[in-house]
C-alpha cells in the first residue's frame, strides 16, 4: 500500500486528461463488446431485419408505382435502407430503459460519487462502441449490397460529409435520448413515455420511410424535431440528394440541436439530483 | 478548514406514498394520493476526527445507510448542518469527491463484464490519477488484498469475496481521505472478511483516513473501531467508546458457576437467576446486573464453588437487545 500521505489528487485538469478518460472509457465499451460476440451478432440480424423489411416493401410498392415513388426508385430505396444500417448502428445510444436500470441497481449512485459527470464517461463508452458496431456492421453491408443492388450517387464531397453528419447524428440522439431517461428521476413507470417517444421518432426521423415519402404536414411537423437529423440527414447525405448549401444548413441544424440539448440535460439534471433519493439504490 | 466529518442535528424525511390494500383503496389512490412523512435520520449530531475510524451501529432501517448518503453527498437532508473535510456535500464539488468513497457491500461499481484491471484504468482516468501513483497504489493494494490475477478475470466469474475485495481496491485507488463503507464485508467468508478488516486497519494507519463504517458483524466493529455510534429510530442512541456500549445498554450479567461433585445435590438453581446452562458441575446464570453482588455471596454461600466467573454477555446479545428496543425507549 502506498505510504503517500493522502491529499486533494490533482484531478484532470488538461484537455489531454480529458482525451485519455475518453479514450479509457471507450476503450471498455470495446473490451465490453468483444465479450459477448455471438450476443452482438444476434443483435446486428435483428437491426437488420427492420430496414430489410422497409427495403423490400417500399421497392415492391415503388415498382407497382411505375418504377418510383416520391422521388425514389427501387434501388435508390435499397441505397437508403443499406445506408440506415449503417447509420442506425451510429446512433445506437444509452437508452432510457438502460437509465431506469442504472437507477434502480444503483449504478448511479456510484457514478455521481465520481468527479465526473456520468453523461461524460457515457459519451466516451459509446463513442467507443462505433468501432466495433462498425466492424459487425461491415460483412453484413456488404451482403445486402449484392443483395439489394443499390444506386447511390454521391460525389467526393458527399461521401467526406457523411461522417461528420453521422457522427452528430449520434450526438443528437445520445443527448436527447439522455434527457428522456431523466425522466426516470420523476418516476419509475416510464415505459408508455419511451414508447411515445420511439413511436414518434419513427415516424418523423425518416427511419420508417425517407420523409419525402411522407405527406406534406408530416413533413412540416419533422421540420421543428430533433428526430430527422439522427436518420434522415445522414443518410440523404451518401446517397447523394443534398446540395452543398443544404449540407451547410443541416450541419448547423444538427449543432443546433446538440448545443440546446445538451444545455436542456443541464438543467433538466440540476433538478433531478435535487430529487434523487437513491432510496434502496 | 475543518478535516473531519460535522453533524448537527441532522434531518431526512422521505414523503412516502401510503395507501390501504384492495382493488377500492387502488382505484381511490388513482384519485386522491396519500402520502405519509417517514423520519429517516431525526435530529442526529455527532463530529469525528480525521483518522477516526468510527463504527456505526443499528438495526436495518434505523437510518445508517441514509446517514452516509448525505455524508457522501448523494442524498439532500431535509434539515440541520453537516461538513465533511469542510464541504458541503450535498454541493457535490469536483474537489470533495476526489477525496472521499463510499463502498456499498451490496452494490457493485465496478463493471461486470471486464476485467477488475480496466475498471480500475476507467478510475484512474476519472480522478486524474498521475499514471506511476495509480499503478503504485493499484499494485500495492492487490498485494495486500491478495487479488493476484483475479484482477484479470472479468468480475462476473469472481465470487463474492473476491469482487468484494477487488470493489475495495477500486473504491481507494484515489487515496480518499474519507471512506464511508456500508456492509463492506456482508455475504463474505470470515477469512475474506479478516482480510478485507486488515486492509481497512492498513489504511486508516498508513494514510490517517477517517472511517465511517457500518456492519452487522460485531467482529469488524470490535477489530476497527474504537468508538461507535448506535442509531435506533433515526435518533442515536450511544455515542462512545465500544467498550462502554455493553455497561450503557446491558443490565445484566452472566455468573459462570464451577462447583465440586454434589452427587445429585444440586439445589434449585432458578432461585438465584435464569438458568443459561448446567452441565455436569460448571453453571451459567443470568441475572440483573444489581442482583449480582447478592447473588453471588449466596451462591458462595450455598455451593461448594471452586471458580466463580463474573461476565458481561456477549456484545452481539446487547447489540440485539438494543436493536430489539420499541423508539419510546429509544430516546
Amino acid at each position: 500500500m502506498s505510504t503517500a500521505a493522502p491529499s486533494a489528487q490533482p484531478g484532470r485538469t488538461s484537455l489531454r486528461d480529458w482525451i485519455d478518460m475518453y479514450v479509457v472509457a471507450g476503450r471498455q465499451a470495446v473490451m465490453e463488446a468483444l465479450q459477448y460476440r455471438a450476443a452482438n451478432v444476434m443483435f446486428m440480424v435483428h437491426v437488420l431485419i427492420e430496414p430489410v423489411i422497409y427495403l423490400v416493401v417500399w421497392s415492391t410498392v415503388a415498382n407497382t408505382q411505375g418504377g418510383q415513388i416520391g422521388g425514389y426508385t427501387a434501388a435508390q430505396f435499397a441505397g437508403y435502407y443499406i445506408i440506415w444500417t449503417l447509420v442506425r448502428q451510429f446512433n445506437l445510444t444509452l437508452g432510457p430503459y438502460n437509465f431506469n436500470w442504472r437507477i434502480k441497481e444503483g449504478r448511479l449512485a456510484a457514478e455521481l460519487l465520481r468527479p465526473v459527470h456520468p453523461i461524460q464517461t457515457d459519451l466516451g463508452f459509446y463513442l467507443g462502441y462505433k468501432i466495433p458496431q462498425t466492424l459487425y456492421w461491415l460483412p453484413m453491408g456488404v451482403l445486402l449490397w449484392f443483395l439489394f443492388k443499390p444506386e447511390i450517387n454521391a460525389q467526393l464531397w458527399q461521401i467526406l460529409a457523411f461522417p461528420l453528419a453521422l457522427m452528430f447524428a449520434f450526438f443528437v440522439r445520445f443527448t436527447f435520448m439522455w434527457l428522456l431517461g431523466l425522466v426516470c428521476f420523476w418516476t419509475e413507470k416510464i415505459d408508455a413515455l419511451f414508447e411515445l417517444y420511439f413511436t414518434l421518432e419513427l415516424l418523423f426521423s425518416g427511419r420508417l420511410v425517407p420523409l419525402e415519402v411522407m405527406p406534406a404536414w408530416a413533413q412540416s411537423v419533422a421540420a421543428f424535431l430533433p428526430f430527422q437529423w439522427t436518420f434522415y440527414f445522414p443518410i440523404e447525405v451518401l446517397l447523394g440528394r443534398v446540395q452543398p448549401a443544404e449540407f451547410g444548413w443541416g450541419f448547423l441544424i444538427q449543432v443546433g440541436w446538440v448545443v440546446g440539448g445538451y444545455a436542456l440535460v443541464m438543467f433538466v439534471w440540476k433538478h433531478a439530483i435535487k430529487r434523487f433519493t437513491a432510496v434502496g439504490s | 478548514m475543518s478535516t473531519g466529518i460535522r453533524v448537527k442535528e441532522l434531518t431526512k424525511i422521505y414523503k412516502v406514498p401510503e395507501r390501504e390494500a384492495g382493488v377500492k383503496a387502488a382505484v381511490v389512490s388513482l384519485f386522491k394520493r396519500k402520502f405519509k412523512d417517514v423520519r429517516a435520520v431525526d435530529g442526529v449530531s455527532f463530529e469525528i476526527e480525521p483518522g477516526e475510524i468510527v463504527g456505526f451501529l443499528g438495526p436495518n432501517g434505523a437510518g445508517k445507510t441514509t446517514t452516509l448518503k448525505m455524508l457522501s453527498g448523494l442524498l439532500y437532508p431535509t434539515s440541520g448542518e453537516l461538513s465533511v473535510l469542510g464541504y458541503l456535500p450535498e454541493k457535490r464539488e469536483r474537489s470533495f469527491l476526489q477525496q472521499i468513497t463510499l463502498v456499498m457491500g451490496q452494490r457493485s461499481q465496478l463493471n461486470w463484464d471486464i476485467p477488475a484491471l480496466d475498471s480500475y484504468d476507467l478510475y484512474r482516468a476519472i480522478y486524474g490519477l498521475p499514471l506511476e501513483q495509480y499503478q503504485k497504489t493499484r499494485d500495492e493494494m492487490i498485494e495486500v488484498m491478495m487479488l493476484g490475477d483475479l484482477v484479470k478475470k472479468p468480475v462476473r466469474n469472481l465470487s463474492l469475496g473476491e469482487r468484494m475485495k477487488a470493489e475495495m481496491v477500486g473504491a481507494l485507488l484515489h487515496q480518499p481521505k474519507v471512506l464511508f463503507l456500508d456492509e463492506p464485508t456482508i455475504g463474505v467468508d470470515v477469512t475474506m472478511q479478516r482480510r478485507i478488516r486488515t486492509f481497512i486497519q492498513e489504511y486508516n494507519r498508513k494514510h490517517k483516513a477517517t472511517v465511517l463504517l457500518t456492519s452487522h458483524y460485531m467482529a469488524d466493529v470490535q477489530a476497527l473501531c474504537k468508538r461507535v455510534i448506535v442509531i435506533h429510530h433515526g435518533k442515536i442512541l450511544y455515542d462512545g467508546a465500544f467498550s462502554g456500549l455493553v455497561e450503557r445498554f446491558s443490565a445484566m450479567k452472566t455468573l459462570v458457576v464451577t462447583t465440586s461433585e454434589m452427587n445429585g445435590n444440586m439445589p434449585d438453581l432458578t432461585k438465584y437467576g435464569a438458568v443459561i446452562s448446567n452441565e455436569s458441575n460448571r453453571i451459567a446464570l443470568r441475572v440483573s446486573k444489581s442482583d449480582a453482588p447478592q447473588v453471588t455471596a449466596r451462591l458462595l454461600a450455598d455451593l461448594p464453588v471452586t471458580d466463580l466467573l463474573v461476565e458481561d454477555p456477549p456484545i452481539e446479545e446487547v447489540i440485539e437487545s438494543v436493536f430489539a428496543m420499541p423508539s419510546e425507549e429509544a430516546k
